[in-house]
């Protein structure tokens, strides 16, 4: 089971219901389709927004890495992996993904793979920009999503 | 070499790209973050825990021993916040 993936990097909001969609369009093969949209939350009421910053070429290059990594381990129908950069307001999508399979299991685990890899190892930062007019810190990376990362690597 | 830096790499250096023209002896990633670090202050402050700053070469992601002969491009950057 080989399927299409679409990679994307671009400042523009999506439509993860569309890219959904457009995923499953004509197909009678699969029998499952996993969508994960993360969103900028506001930090408490704290964040006015989020500065993404990215590494334009190897952003594109390391997410298809990571795509092909899973579609390598699982057998998966179609994979789209949208990521923004640029200012995002809470509320606003930052990142989809959408795996499509003939089984759950492998579009479940697809899914939370690719975010546990989007977020140690394609090339983006953020800034957050606060509500009190400062301009806040580079936010941290979390040993947390390291250790999510290296869960996939253990036999 | 073109370097390119990311996040705050790049707002202590003050750059977002430069050509780097180390000397022979300066070989892996290691060799030129301690090359870097001797540049100025703003390089100093970018490396102060050099360890933990990421480098790629060629947009793929390399450890601090790797070789630098042959990069054209060479980034450095703080661990990655994206997703």
């Amino acid at each position: 089971m080989s399927g299409a993936a679409t990679v994307r990097v671009q400042a523009e909001p999506f439509d993860a219901a569309a890219e959904s969609a457009a995923l499953t369009q004509g197909r009678s093969d699969l029998g499952a389709v996993v969508t994960f949209t993360g969103l900028c939350r506001d930090e408490g009421g704290m964040l006015e927004a989020l500065e993404i910053e990215h590494y334009p070429g190897m952003a594109e290059e390391e997410i298809g890495r990571v795509v092909a990594a899973a579609q390598a381990r699982w057998p998966l129908g179609g994979v789209t992996l949208i990521h923004r950069y640029g200012r995002i307001a809470p509320g606003a999508p930052i990142v989809l993904v959408v795996t499509a399979s003939r089984h759950r299991v492998a579009a479940f685990e697809a899914a939370s793979f690719l975010m546990d890899y989007m977020k140690t190892s394609a090339p983006f930062w953020k800034k957050e920009h606060r509500r009190d007019g400062t301009s806040g810190d580079w936010v941290e990376a979390k040993a947390s999503d390291d250790a999510a990362a290296d869960r996939w690597a253990r036999p | 070499m073109k370097a390119v830096y990311f996040a705050w790499v790049r707002e202590r250096i003050g750059k977002t790209e430069e050509i780097l023209l180390p000397p022979a002896e300066v070989a892996t990633v290691a060799d030129l973050i301690a090359w870097l670090k001797q540049k100025g202050e703003g390089y100093d402050a970018a490396f102060e825990n050099g360890s933990t700053i990421r480098a790629a070469i060629d947009h793929t992601h390399v450890k601090h021993d790797a070789a630098i002969a042959g990069a054209r491009e060479i980034a450095f950057f703080p661990p990655m916040t994206g997703g």
